[in-house]
């Protein structure tokens, strides 16, 4: 593409921790959900995890927070093209609850969904070896519902969209089989620095 | 699809709106052709993309800026203008305080430049004219919402079509000489002689939720994050179904 004339961008360093097409948010944290934020409570929420896997179950808050802590500190990045440094979230390794229900060899792909109907699909080795959470707390605090609490998916590796708000549960399958954003012309993985935001990319 | 895979859950997320994602992935060149002044902060710049693919009201694009350097600065914008076979696009951008390329838009474009688009992108949020529509939207969240507006009255189209938009004052309500009677604009800081300064409220949607036209509303929601969150809860209060809402949120 041509330069755009008289564009110079702001003043710029080098971060090498910006995936191509992005830029740093700042502070901000925009919130995009294409649904109406549900009344979702500790109380209400449920995780469940199924499919091709030995013994399938699901936590509730309790049961859930019970499992051992693990924390994510490092950077998100959003397909709308920005990104946020530094940020810090708690809750449990996605590992801890597979460990229980123990994937099956056949399991390749997974569909997490929300209580809201979201879906995304993942492949099932982007969510484990402490690569995903389901993070309760954002910044030492409760995660606020605008952005996924009382619990959310978090795939910090790949594209936001992926970390689906407002978690129900994650059925593995042995099939890749597109979410909502996925089957509207996103990519099927989203991996930020490969910059894979749409179908085709 | 997902069905066979993902359980019911209690809420619900509206059905997609079938739409070609075959453009999305290739960049294009548009070439600014006019510049219209929409209000003090609001600007609309009208491109020529000879090739564009067409879009549904409600979809946007991606755009992208390139400097000397290789440096690049990317956007997602909602699309104002209606589809037709024009090759021309519009989009209406707010001046954003600091905004890198809302700033070169309003401070250094003219007419002859070129910036990369690609799209359209994403149909949840489109509106292919074939439902009675219920439009909520505040500040530029109507600039996709003008997208409908523009194809029911172009097209003369019969289906319901109702547009509530919020301002702060009546000099910054965006496209305030196109509306007709399909729109009910709502005021929160200064409003013209006569009409009360508020935010939306209840009252405001309560004669459009009762006109309950043949298969319900179907609503679109677009605007700042705190505004979406409030016009989406008073639409389910006021008994619009929970998957019969699309909201589209200015981060």
């Amino acid at each position: 593409m041509n330069v755009t004339r008289d564009f110079t961008g702001r003043a710029r360093v080098h971060n090498p921790g910006l995936p191509p097409g992005q830029y740093d948010a700042g502070d901000d944290w925009p919130v995009l959900s294409a649904e109406v934020t549900p009344d979702l409570t500790a109380a209400d929420w449920s995780f469940r995890v199924d499919g091709l896997v030995e013994r399938p179950r699901a936590w509730d808050w309790d049961e859930a927070r019970a499992l051992p802590g693990s924390e994510y500190a490092g950077d998100i990045h959003c397909v709308t093209s920005w990104s946020k440094f530094g940020v810090r979230f708690g809750g449990v390794s996605l590992d801890a609850f597979l460990d229980v229900v123990r994937p099956l060899p056949t399991a390749t792909h997974a569909v997490a969904y929300a209580h809201t109907g979201y879906t995304t699909n993942l492949p099932l080795a982007d969510l484990t070896g402490g690569r995903a959470w389901i993070a309760f707390e954002y910044g030492g605090r409760p995660l606020p519902p605008e952005h996924g609490g009382p619990a959310r998916l978090l795939v910090p590796h790949l594209y936001f969209w992926k970390s689906a708000k407002w978690i129900a549960g994650i059925r593995l399958l042995d099939h890749d089989e597109p979410g909502f954003w996925e089957q509207n012309g996103y990519h099927a993985r989203g991996n930020p620095w490969r910059e894979q935001r749409y179908a085709g990319d | 699809m997902t069905e066979t895979s993902t359980p019911r859950t209690r809420f619900a997320v509206p059905g997609r709106i079938a739409v070609s994602n075959r453009a999305a992935a290739r960049w294009q060149t548009a070439t600014l052709t006019e510049i219209r002044r929409e209000t003090p902060r609001a600007a609309s710049f009208r491109f020529a993309v000879p090739a564009w693919a067409g879009h549904l009201p409600g979809q946007h694009l991606m755009l992208r800026l390139t400097a000397p350097d290789g440096y690049t600065a990317q956007r997602h914008y909602s699309i104002s203008s209606a589809p037709d076979d024009s090759g021309h696009l519009e989009l209406t951008l707010d001046h954003v305080d600091g905004g890198e390329v809302s700033g070169w838009f309003h401070t250094r474009a003219r007419p002859g430049d070129e910036v990369a688009v690609r799209g359209p992108l994403s149909g949840f949020f489109a509106w292919p004219g074939d439902r009675p529509a219920l439009l909520v939207g505040a500040g530029s969240g109507v600039v996709p919402l003008m997208s409908m507006v523009r194809l029911h009255r172009a097209r003369g189209l019969t289906v319901p079509l109702r547009l509530l938009v919020s301002a702060r004052s009546p000099e910054e309500l965006i496209y305030a000489r196109e509306y007709g009677a399909e729109t009910l604009p709502v005021f929160t800081r200064e409003a013209p002689p006569g009409v009360p300064v508020g935010r939306l409220a209840a009252a405001h949607l309560a004669p459009v939720l009762a006109e309950r036209p043949a298969g319900g509303w179907e609503a679109y929601v677009c605007g700042s994050n705190a505004f979406a969150e409030h016009a989406s809860r008073l639409l389910v209060a006021a008994g619009q179904p929970v998957d019969r809402i699309r909201i589209e949120r200015f981060g």
